[in-house]
Order: structure tokens, then sequence, then C-alpha cells
């Protein structure tokens, strides 16, 4: 492995201690109580300290789950898209049951079903939508993107999805396609050539359509925060300040679509590397905008199409993580801590993946051999995981304890390691999460 | 020696196999030929997958080569006879409330190369449409697939459907997908799970030699 000096913002410490300071203690949470404050404080501490290397009181516990807190509450997905006091209601029923160390949040699963509706949203179905009312929301892939387009997504990525990709995905934005080019606006007799463009009957439509759509989301947040808040002054904190993405998955996830993307290696190399290379930025850029000085360290990151399997490490190497690095350490020198949730297997990508300054990453693993992840990336940085779905839906709780202490064994030594679920988890037996959090709280503890 | 034919779809060389396969229909050769070596092509490119030294890219390029191929061909082989033999049949689909496609596509993609007759029944797929076609296709092999957790219970309830309908004897399920392994075998009632592709030929041909 070849050791790299790192570049990092000089001030990037400094935003850091302040992100992770307001994390520990958040601004404007009346928490229930002197309990609830300190198990907070203890919580935040607890995940800290694994973030960054150091050793906790005990291995730190989360629970990875998509419309499981649905489930377990007894309502249906579909429920918990278009009725977001119920949602609420049992999300926050989950959090205290189950007592894990970071806010399991129903922002995540329970999202407002009607603004989609209203949007036409086509990138994804969702249960009454495309998909039965007792199933979670599912992408639904497809070339949104052409191949000849990459040269509009190059020179201009925000006009390429305002006005070319919003409308194939959503009905509500195909009036944006009439849209004119908005650089006449800077002087006042070019002006009128784009101003003419909002008459046009197709962007009123939009317009309007998107109005509604903000309104709905807008008496969705309105519903659904104060719950997030309750859980929150319970005396969880929320894990994620925000969300992005490998500039390879923005592209062949949502854009051009598996098959595509993986034609483009070989058809279109060029195009694909100045794509990933140009949104790389944008990609930090995006998570910034949606942040203050105070927002929470942890950033989401899916991975998708660089798991063992998809690609060849050369591919990987030229293809997938040099932007991907790049977006990283963009989201390092802001101060924030990105989360890398390497779904599916990771083994062959341990090595490339541990060029990256000490600290400053956390990597949620899957199926990956965890002995191997903690020799590897474990050695700088944080890894999670990696309980398997099956095991929880299938097996029983001294299978999971079992499970769960060999994983504390090989991956947990000196810190740096958080006991996850490995993938997202629609359902499973009740008696085996929480075999899973036991295990953690009893046997995770570090002397 | 390998042909330019089958050396240019394994190269990954697009353009390539396309005039070389146009030359040799031009010249008078044999479509039945050009075919084959494709065919031949598309093994090597299957058995590279399998060793581990192709990935998605290689399987998404040869199979679009082989489909402009087998484009230009088509027209010329008039009345020739184009079925190939094969080895056996698989029933193939992602289970109800499940959309995946990339991993049964995969699957199919292998199994297709390796010689067995793919019905693929889509994504999303009810237990009674899983019934109809055992009922109609006899296949040897029903390859069940699903990513989300909630396919671990679709799958259980095709296998009893195909059960309930008196035609579980004679043929062998195998499941797969990101979370599958030995524990939701037993859950499901599977006879087998692959952890890859090769996994589900492998199960395909023991269970055409036992047949």
């Amino acid at each position: 492995m070849v050791a790299t000096e790192w570049q990092l913002a000089d001030d990037g410490e400094e935003k850091r201690a302040r992100r992770y300071a307001s994390w520990l203690r958040p601004a404007g949470v009346e928490f229930a109580g002197n309990e609830a404050e300190q198990a907070h404080h203890a919580r935040v501490t607890r995940l800290s300290d694994a973030f960054s290397l150091r050793t906790p009181d005990r291995v730190p516990v989360r629970t990875n789950v998509g419309f499981y807190p649905a489930k377990w509450a007894g309502i249906t997905t579909r429920e918990a898209m278009y009725e977001p006091q119920k949602a609420g209601e049992a999300w926050l029923r989950f959090n205290r049951h189950f007592q894990p160390d970071a806010m399991v949040s129903p922002l995540f699963a329970a999202l407002p079903g009607r603004a989609f509706e209203t949007l036409d949203y086509r990138l994804y179905h969702w249960p009454g939508h495309g998909v039965p009312d007792n199933v979670g929301y599912q992408y639904n892939e497809a070339e949104y993107m052409l191949a000849e387009e990459y040269d509009h997504l190059i020179e201009d990525p925000t006009d390429f999805l305002l006005r070319v990709y919003l409308p194939r995905i959503s009905g509500a934005y195909e009036g944006f396609s009439r849209l004119g080019s908005l650089y006449g606006m800077v002087e006042m007799p070019f002006a009128t050539a784009h101003m003419r463009t909002w008459a046009a009957p197709e962007l009123r439509v939009s317009f309007e359509r998107l109005a509604e759509a903000g309104r709905q989301v807008d008496d969705w947040l309105r519903e659904i925060v104060p719950h997030v808040r309750r859980i929150h002054a319970d005396g969880f904190p929320p894990f994620f300040g925000g969300s992005s993405l490998a500039p390879f998955d923005f592209i062949g996830d949502s854009l051009r679509g598996t098959r595509e993307i993986f034609l483009d290696v070989y058809r279109e190399p060029e195009r694909l590397l100045a794509a990933c290379d140009r949104l790389a930025p944008l990609m930090v850029r995006w998570v910034v905008g949606q942040s203050t000085p105070d927002t929470s360290p942890g950033i989401f990151m899916p991975l998708h199409k660089g798991a063992d399997g998809f690609m060849s490490q050369e591919q990987f190497d030229t293809f997938y993580w040099p932007s991907l690095k790049a977006v990283i350490l963009g989201l390092i020198d802001e101060g924030f801590t990105p989360f890398l949730f390497a779904e599916g297997r990771y083994g062959s990508r341990l090595e490339a993946i541990s060029d990256l300054p000490p600290g400053k990453t956390v990597w949620l693993f899957d199926q990956t051999d965890m002995g191997r992840a903690k020799e590897t990336v474990g050695r700088v940085a944080c890894i999670q995981g990696n309980v398997p779905l099956s095991l929880l839906h299938t097996g029983t709780p001294e299978e999971v304890m079992a499970y769960c202490e060999d994983l504390i064994d090989k991956a947990g030594q000196g810190g740096g390691f958080i006991l996850d679920i490995g993938a997202v988890a629609d359902s499973a037996r009740e008696e085996n999460v929480l075999a899973m959090i036991r295990t953690a709280k009893e046997y995770g503890v570090y002397r | 020696m390998t042909h330019e034919l089958v050396e240019a779809m394994v190269g990954m060389k697009e353009k390539d196999a396309e005039r070389i396969a146009r030359g040799m229909l031009d010249a008078g050769v044999d479509p039945q030929e050009v075919l084959r070596l494709s065919q031949e092509a598309m093994q090597i490119v299957g058995d590279r997958y399998e060793e581990g030294s192709f990935f998605l890219p290689e399987l998404m390029m040869s199979g679009e080569m082989l489909k402009k191929i087998a484009a230009l061909v088509k027209p010329r082989l008039l009345s020739q006879a184009t079925v190939r033999e094969r080895l056996g049949t698989v029933v193939l689909g992602t289970v109800r409330g499940d959309i995946h496609d990339i991993g049964k596509d995969i699957v199919g993609f292998v199994l297709d190369v390796n010689g067995f007759e793919v019905v693929d029944l889509g994504i999303n797929v009810p237990e009674e449409r899983f019934v109809e076609a055992v009922a109609t296709h006899r296949p040897q092999v029903l390859a069940l697939s699903g990513f989300l957790s909630l396919a671990f219970d679709s799958m259980k309830s095709t296998i009893a459907a195909v059960e309930e309908a008196g035609l579980r004897d004679g043929i062998g399920i195998i499941i797969g997908g990101g979370q599958i392994d030995d524990s939701v075998r037993t859950f499901t009632g599977a006879d087998s799970f692959g952890d890859d592709a090769m996994d589900a030929v492998a199960f395909a041909r023991r269970m055409v030699e036992v047949g």
C-alpha cells in the first residue's frame, strides 16, 4: 500500500471540533430529564470515541433499519409513508424499546408519499405506488440520461439536471424542459428571451404542481419533526448530519443505469471519468449547502457499484475510487466524518480504501470479513457492522449473541468499532435485535 | 488458434467484432458459423467471469456484441434451424414484492451461456405465476431471486405454493440474492442457495445429471 501524504485544509480540525462539540451539546434540545441528557452525552461520547479510533467505555451499537420500526409497531409501510403521525409514534416507541446508541430516525424511511405522488416521481416505486402496501420503496432503474448527454452533464451539471433530467424522472418537472437559457438575464436587452419562456403553459403547470409538492413536504415535516425532536430529547443522538454519494454511483444508479454505466466503461471511458471528476466537488457542495457549522459530523454515503464482483480492481482504481476519495477528502475538510456504507462485499477493496487520513471516516460493512477489515482499513478508520440480516430474521437469540461476541473479539479490539446490522433491515425477530444490542452493552464493555 | 471474431469479442473490441462478423457474412461464410464463433466467445467470457477475471462491464459488453451480431445473422439464416442444443430448463424470477433485477439478470446470462434454456419471469413475480411457469415448462430448476429481507418470506411462500400444486418433486429449487445464506435456505425450504451466478450453474448441472 502506498502511504499518501495528506494535504488537508488548515481549518478542517477547527470545523470538526465545532461539529463534534455541537453534537455532544446540541443547542435547542430540551431533554426529557437528567437521565436522558446524561444518556445522550454518554452516547455521543461513545460514538465520537469510536469514530476517532479511541477506545470508548463499551462497543457502541446502532440498528441499521429501514422499515423495520413500522413492521415492529404493526403499521404498514404504506401507513408509514402516508400517515406521519403513526410513523412518528412508531419510530419513537422503537427507539424507547430498543435503546440503541444512535437515533433511529423516521426521516429515512417514512417519507412523504403524497408529495412524491404530486411530483409524479418515477425514479422509485413506493408502497401502494408500484409495489405492494407492505414493502419498502424500491428503485426503478432506467436509462434516464443518454450516452450522448455526457457532454451536457459535464459542461453544466445543474442545467442538465434542471432542464433534461428532472423532466424525465418527474412529471411535475416536465415544463422545465421549456425553460430558456439563463445567461441573457445579465443584460436588460438580452433578458426577454429567457423571460418569455415562463409564459409557456407547461411551465405554469409545473410550477403549480411543485408548489403543491412543497406544501405537502412542509405538512409532513410539521407532523414528523416533533417526533424526531422527542426521540432526540429522550437522549438518542442523530447519527447523520447529511448525505452524499460516490460520483460513479450518482451517475450509475440514477442517471445512466447499471447496464449502461458498465458499457460506458468501454464505450465512453474518458467522458465517464470527466463526469465523475466534475461531480466530485459538487457532491461536497451539496452537503455544505444544506448544513450549518453546527450540523452533526456523520455524512451518510451508500456505496453500490464498486463492490466485489461488480468491477475489476483496475476498474475500481480507475473509475470508482479516485472521485469517491475526492468527495471523502472534501467532506473531511469541511469538518465532516464521511460514513461509507459498503453494501455487499468489499474484501478486494480493503487495501485500496485504506488510503485515507486516520480517524476521519467510518465504514459500515455488510458481508466483508471483519477480521481482515480490522487489519486493513480498520487501522485508519472506524469499522461498523456486520450482523447478517438472515441471522436476525431466521436465527435464535443465542446464535445472534454468539455471532456478536465473535465479531466484537475480531473487530472491536482497542475501539474503533460499532456493532450494527450489515444491511438495511425491513424485518427481523425482535428478540434477535435485542440480543444484538444486549451483547454490545454487556460483552462489549472495554476494560 | 482462436478466430479473430472470438478474439475481438473476448477483447471487448465492439467495433472490430461487428466489422469482422459483417465481413464474414458478406464474404459468404455460413451464418451458423458466425453464430457458433460468437457463442464460443460468450463461453470464454462466462468462464472468465467464473474465475474472477471478468466482471459486470465485460458481461454487459459481450451481451451487447452478441445482440448486434445476432441481428446481422438473423436475416441471412432463412429457414435454417437455429435451435441450439440445450442442457435443461431453468425458470427464474425475482419474488413477490421485490423489484431488484441485476442479480437475477446475471444469473440468467450465465445460465444461458452455459447451455441452459432460461425462462425469465421478471421481477415482483407472484407465487401463482411461478407455479404456472413450472407447470408449463417443467423445468429441472426453479431459481428464485430477491434482495430485500421481505424476499425471504416471498421465497418461502413461493416454494410452499409449488409444493401445494404438487410440482415440487423432480425439480431443484435454488435461491439467491444479496442477503441469502444457508439459514435463509432452511427457512424457505429451498434445496440450495447461491452466493454467485456460478453456484446456480453448478446446481443446474447437478439437477440435469440427476434428472
